[in-house]
């Protein structure tokens, strides 16, 4: 990696992108439910094998533990937590809020999302909220941390420090808009960008063509995404199922023509495979691995990718 | 203007059946357009309600009349006496209508014969979309006349999200993704560097978070 960028944050992953890196990053749902020990394991699993691991916040609008307490659950087993926070749930009253709770327990990171509609979910009876879209709780985190000051005005006692990051879908619709958004979302204020899955690499390398284009990889630290599939069943849903994802056919033909028994296994070669060639790409800063209910191939995947051990920082 | 849908026939017939005199009131202006609250929507449902009286063998009489505007005090003139003369009215107008009604005739009852759906345009004959939500601070002049507040299912206001795939809404592809909208007008209009403006963090305070909205023109006020 070419340029070095001053750490603002005591974040693991801010410093071991700024030290030029390739940096792994995972996540982890909470439970439907209050055991805690899904995130114990989950985060026992992951803790050797990624820099930090983010919590979604009820994904899918499925009504789950709050990421903020099992943050502070992950953040005491000894791994570093990235906060997902959607707009959709709270307004901007309660997102502050939560921002000063997670930095109470030195929560580092917070990845700003505007959610899946309520419709998807568990509650699609229920009001969204939307007071503040992703760019605009970017700007808030920003704003808190390097001002100092509430959106109020009035001044924060020990104001958040958080790296602060979003997403991106190089494949959703308006194409020709991905890369002026990514743009907007950098004057926003962000520092990384964990992307949508990956699998139509030749689209995602032409999105990446124009973010050089634009010197935007010099701004932001971009994570490659990758979900591995477990069988042929899981390529056809993400393929035609789930909204702004880009599944190539020839993907979905590769894991259907693999006999039942060694779809996973294959699915797993294709992520591996992806992976090398990601990091071909220049402005490419790490990977973003969600193995969705498959946390126990986090593991293998970074080893075999080449990924490990992982560096360490201080 | 403001869109409307009549309620299921039962729930109406459930909400007046209890009462021996029933005025069905159109509102002649939005509702009439949508054919859902007009002075003929009402003497269409009137009569519908008088085969179901005589079906369930109640008593209870069902007439109807309307007026040009069920939101102002001068169109009540000439049906004053009819309601006051019934013992509970069915307003056909829109939520406003009713309410209306509500205040002016405090010892009547009144009951909403539609669901009041959204404020909209006819996009072409039988077919109503939503487009303004009267937030109280419009946008239109940076979103290229596409409002995201009422078009959008996430009011983003530096959309798309990532979810809007083929023009369409994450939520149904038969909902057309307003952002989407934007950019082609946008493009259209040779306007695509605007795109990049920061939509600053709206100030609901003029929405319904503010509570119930006034208005008052001074020069004019009685
Ligand atoms: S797909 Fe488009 S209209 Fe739907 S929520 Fe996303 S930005 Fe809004």
């Amino acid at each position: 990696m070419s340029q070095q960028r001053a750490v603002k944050t005591d974040s693991k992953l801010e410093k071991i992108l700024a030290a030029g890196h390739l940096a792994v990053t995972s996540e982890c749902g909470p439970p439907r439910g209050s055991d805690p020990d899904v995130i114990t394991h989950k985060g026992n699993m992951l803790k050797e094998y990624v820099d930090v691991v983010n919590i979604t916040d009820n994904q899918t609008s499925m009504t789950r533990m709050c990421s903020l307490a099992a943050c502070i659950r992950l953040k005491q087993l000894g791994v570093e937590p990235v906060l997902q926070m959607v707009t959709r749930d709270r307004n901007r009253i309660a997102l502050q809020s939560d921002i000063l709770g997670a930095a109470s327990f030195d929560i580092t990171n917070v990845l700003c999302l505007s959610g899946d509609h309520q419709s998807f979910g568990d509650c699609p009876n229920g009001q969204n909220v939307h007071d503040l879209d992703s760019m605009q709780l970017i700007q808030t985190v920003r704003y808190m941390r390097d001002e100092g000051k509430f959106l109020g005005g009035d001044d924060i006692k020990r104001p958040p420090k958080m790296f602060v990051g979003a997403a991106a879908n190089p494949f959703a619709d308006p194409f020709e808009i991905r890369v002026p958004r990514l743009a907007k979302k950098i004057a926003a204020g962000v520092e990384f960008i964990q992307t949508q899955c990956i699998y139509n690499l030749d689209k995602f390398e032409l999105w990446m063509k124009q973010v050089r284009d634009r010197g935007l990889h010099e701004k932001v630290y971009i994570l490659a995404g990758l979900t591995p599939f477990k069988n042929a069943g899981m390529a056809k849903y993400m393929r035609s199922r789930v909204p702004g994802m880009d599944v190539p056919d020839d993907v979905v033909k590769r894991m259907s023509d693999t006999p039942k028994e060694k779809q996973a296994e294959e699915g797993l070669n294709i992520c591996i495979e992806s992976i090398e060639r990601l990091k071909q790409i220049e402005g490419v800063h790490g990977f973003h691995i969600m193995a969705i209910e498959w946390e126990e191939k986090v593991p293998e995947i970074v080893k075999r990718a080449g990924l490990w051990p992982r560096p360490e920082v201080s | 203007m403001i869109v409307g849908k009549q309620k299921p026939l039962d729930e109406i017939w459930s909400m007046i059946k209890s009462h021996k005199n029933v005025l069905v009131l159109g509102c002649n202006t939005c509702v009439a357009v949508c054919h859902e609250g007009g002075n003929k929507e009402a003497e269409i449902l009137s009569s519908l309600l008088r085969m179901r009286a005589s079906q369930e063998e109640s008593g209870i009489a069902v007439t109807n009349s309307g007026v040009e505007r069920q939101c102002e005090h001068e169109f009540f003139d000439s049906v004053k006496d009819a309601i006051e003369a019934a013992d509970a009215v069915l307003s056909t107008a829109c939520g406003i209508g009713v309410q209306f009604i509500a205040e002016k005739f405090p010892t009547t009852v009144v009951y909403p014969g539609l669901n009041t759906t959204f404020l909209g345009a006819v996009e072409k004959i039988g077919v109503m979309k939503e487009k303004c939500q009267a937030c109280g601070n419009c946008v239109l002049g940076e979103t290229a006349g596409i409002c995201p507040v009422a078009r959008c299912a996430k009011r983003v206001l530096n959309g798309p999200c990532g979810g809007s795939t083929k023009g369409s809404c994450e939520i149904n592809k038969e909902v057309d993704c307003a952002w989407q909208l934007i950019v082609n007008r946008l493009n259209a209009l040779g306007q695509m560097d605007r795109y990049e403006t920061l939509a600053p963090i709206k100030d609901w305070s003029t929405d319904r978070a503010g509570g119930p909205r006034k208005q008052i023109r001074e020069e004019i006020q009685e």
